[in-house]
């Protein structure tokens, strides 16, 4: 699930902080100020991580759980970082028939996460896709840009090692 | 001015009524109550658990009352066939995620959901059964525990908790069918910056919300022949306890109370009045001490220990502004381990103090540090009990509560003045103890002891007292949103005050998070707060003693031990230090 706590350490900079202060400081005091501030949070950061989320409630004096209820309202928010190399598996119907399940579960098993999340190292993110319009070669996964197609739960080994 | 009035028709009868009114507002005048489950007067109008529904003629669909506005010659229908129908459906979509305990759950007999299920005749529980999602119970708080799986998401304690008192640690997570309430990041109650006030438990509909029971230790504690078991009762108790038993709000059991714990079992039965007024002349002392030697101003008093939470998690630059007086139920449990212990020749080791306290930050309060007077690992007071634990051992018991005679306190613990009782109302701390420092620096007997100006439910109120050369500005709020208001504005030196009295819970005690239980039906048409609140005023008119410092037991234990007001060992018994706590 992509509301999941994030494994991934927090190392956000300075630099990001100020960014975040200057968001901050421009919708502070506005109604419906959170949503702007959280969409530039991510922006900064990637995503929402109980540090950022913190910062936000700080400066906008919004208890912390009304921001992380918002945050895992909209689907637009995530609290999982992407890693170095994104991982989408299509579940749409011609891939999910083809046994991308298993792939997806395969997948799960090997990086040791869960859909929407990243690994500790922050290598790796997993999420699952809607058709990317390759039916033709399903069940496929995309890797950052690289395309993977008719694969078997055995393919997952062999092309997770090229990243490694 | 005279209320703007509109004609409208319920159930084809005509009635005027204030034009601002909801068609919820309207019906009571029509004497007739629109179930609700979602709407909290004030707080929770959010039209969104569809229970309230009715039938309005020319609507396109049928429409909730509790934020639907009547207009002039308004037609409204409510109970029609097709709103039964859909407010029984309703219920049977709750019920279908409900985890129903109806048997044993803490609120059978005062549930909303239940009490509807009944009036609607949903005889069919598991007509929607399907995919039932399992929530983890969290138990972690010492004072509470919430239970997702009978939460109906109404949101009545997230309103209490961010509008009320202005905290907001808990609330909606996800969206859908995975909608929770919990904390941020699913923390446990233990981990966030709760501050145990229980607003959530008396405003919850179902059992989703409940405090920690500790009856059984209690039990555990009577049928052990080693202990000595000494209750006391909160000045509110004797103001809330009736409702319990049926009776009408604002009824005064005091001797029905007292006849009952003795019945229990308790070997004393005490009063935390005695300790309220020794709690008044150590915080009226303190003050005096800290207006002639420069002392931090203004002083804040400590008896909520709801409040004192607050400050340490949210606004720990005020501690030094906190008074060091323990709370009553504190004073209460540490002298009865040194003094009485002593006088009674009784090992402090095999005393046990409850308090009834109408207050769920009590069972927090017990267990803090610097709460141990009578030597470490020995705490000052036991256990706490709320109000409705209380009720629930009377039960167990099978005490006929509305048939007990009255009955005295022990002695000599057990007496009080009329200045401890009004403890239990918003303002009665500050008023108590004018009546002391006034008298003390005056030199003279008060003629007029009543302080009106301090009195009421306002939220935030204010008054300016002569007292020998020095005008004393004092200001006495409940809730903590109010609180977190004054107090920005005292820091910003927007005011300046000298003494200012804070009650965690919207209009005091009487309001606390450990009373009983009213449904919304009652909450939302009833002034509970004034009505609990007059029962303690009534009582305080008709004591003849009304001052802390004339309370005669008080005089005896402070002759035989604490030597002078503010004594050293006065100071080490009843005093105590606060802690800065983080914010998350």
């Amino acid at each position: 699930m992509a509301n999941t706590k994030t494994v991934v350490p927090f190392t956000g900079t300075a630099e990001q902080e100020a960014k975040l202060c200057e968001v901050i400081a421009a919708h502070k005091g506005q109604k419906g100020a959170l949503m702007p501030v959280l969409q530039g949070a991510q922006e900064i950061y990637g995503y929402l991580p109980i540090e950022v989320q913190k910062m936000i409630s700080n400066g906008l004096d919004i208890p912390l759980e009304e921001i992380y209820g918002v945050a895992t309202f909209y689907s637009q928010f995530t609290l999982n970082p992407k890693g170095q190399y994104k991982i989408s598996v299509c579940l749409g119907t011609a891939c999910y028939v083809k046994g991308a399940g298993d792939i997806f579960n395969r997948l799960q098993e090997k990086l040791g996460i869960e859909s929407g999340m990243c690994t500790p190292d922050g290598k790796f993110s997993l999420d699952a896709c809607r058709c990317i319009g390759a039916c033709g070669l399903a069940p496929v996964m995309t890797i950052n840009d690289e395309v993977y197609g008719r694969l078997t739960v055995d393919d997952v080994d062999t092309i997770l090692a090229k990243y490694r | 001015m005279e209320k703007e009035m509109v004609n409208i028709k319920i159930n084809g009868m005509p009635f005027s009524v204030p034009k601002d009114s909801t068609i919820l507002e309207a019906a009571r005048y029509a004497g007739i109550q629109i179930p609700t489950l979602c709407y909290l007067k004030e707080i929770n109008a959010i039209g969104a658990c569809r229970i309230c529904v009715v039938e309005v003629k020319g609507a396109r669909s049928l429409v909730a009352a509790c934020v639907y506005p009547v207009a002039e010659g308004m037609e409204i229908i409510t109970n029609s066939k097709k709103v039964q129908q859909s407010r029984k459906i309703t219920l049977e979509l709750i019920l279908s995620t409900h985890k129903k305990e109806c048997l044993s759950c803490v609120r059978s007999g005062n549930c909303e959901l239940q009490k509807l299920c009944h009036d609607f005749k949903v005889d069919d529980e598991h007509r929607y059964d399907g995919n039932n999602p399992e929530w983890p119970k969290d138990d972690s708080a010492v004072h509470m525990v919430r239970d997702d799986n009978k939460c109906i998401l109404c949101r009545r304690c997230v309103a209490a908790c961010a509008k009320w008192q202005g905290i907001g640690v808990i609330g909606p997570n996800e969206r859908g069918f995975n909608t929770h309430i919990a904390c941020a990041f699913e923390q446990n109650l233990d981990e966030v910056a709760c501050v145990s006030c229980g607003q959530c438990i008396v405003v919850c509909p179902t059992g989703a919300i409940y405090e920690k029971d500790q009856t059984d230790e209690v039990w555990a504690a009577l049928n052990d022949p080693a202990k000595h078991v000494v209750v006391q009762t909160a000045p509110s108790i004797r103001a809330t306890l009736g409702e319990a038993f049926g009776m009408p709000v604002g009824t005064n059991v005091t001797g029905k109370m007292a006849a009952a714990l003795r019945r229990i079992g308790f070997e004393k039965v005490f009063d935390t009045d005695l300790a309220a007024d020794m709690t008044i002349v150590e915080e009226a002392h303190e003050f005096v001490e800290r207006v002639k030697n420069g002392g931090v101003l203004p002083m804040i008093t400590s008896c909520s220990p709801g409040w004192i939470k607050y400050c340490e998690h949210y606004h720990p630059d005020m501690i030094p502004n906190l008074s060091t007086c323990k709370s009553p139920q504190q004073m209460f449990g540490a002298t009865v381990k040194t003094w009485y212990a002593e006088k009674m020749g009784w090992d402090k080791k095999d005393i046990v103090v409850v308090g009834v306290m109408p207050c769920t930050a009590k069972k927090f309060e017990v267990q803090r540090d610097d709460e141990d007077a009578a030597g470490s690992g020995i705490p000052d007071v036991d256990i706490a009990l709320t109000t409705r634990e209380i009720a629930r051992m009377i039960d167990r018991a099978g005490i006929q509560f509305t048939e007990l005679p009255d009955e005295e306190f022990d002695s000599p613990m057990g007496e009080s003045t009329g200045a401890s009782v009004i403890f239990g109302a918003t303002g009665g701390v500050m008023e108590a103890a004018l009546r002391t420092a006034a008298e003390w620096v005056g030199g003279k007997p008060l003629e007029q002891v009543e302080f009106t100006d301090v009195r009421g439910t306002a939220g935030i109120k204010e008054a300016s007292y002569q007292i020998g050369d020095l005008t004393v500005n004092v200001a006495v709020v409940s809730g903590l949103a109010n609180a977190k208001k004054l107090l920005e504005q005292v820091k910003s030196g927007m005011k300046n005050y000298h003494f200012i009295e804070i009650m965690g819970c919207p209009g005091g005690c009487v309001n606390g998070g450990g009373q009983p239980v009213q449904p919304a039906s009652v909450r939302n048409f009833v002034d509970l707060k004034s009505i609990r609140a007059k029962a303690l005023y009534d009582a305080d008119e008709a004591k003849t003693l009304r001052k802390s410092h004339e309370n005669p037991a008080l005089l005896t234990i402070y002759k035989e031990y604490f030597g002078e007001f503010g004594s050293h060992l006065a100071h080490r018994i009843l005093h105590t230090s606060y802690t800065e706590r983080s914010r998350f």
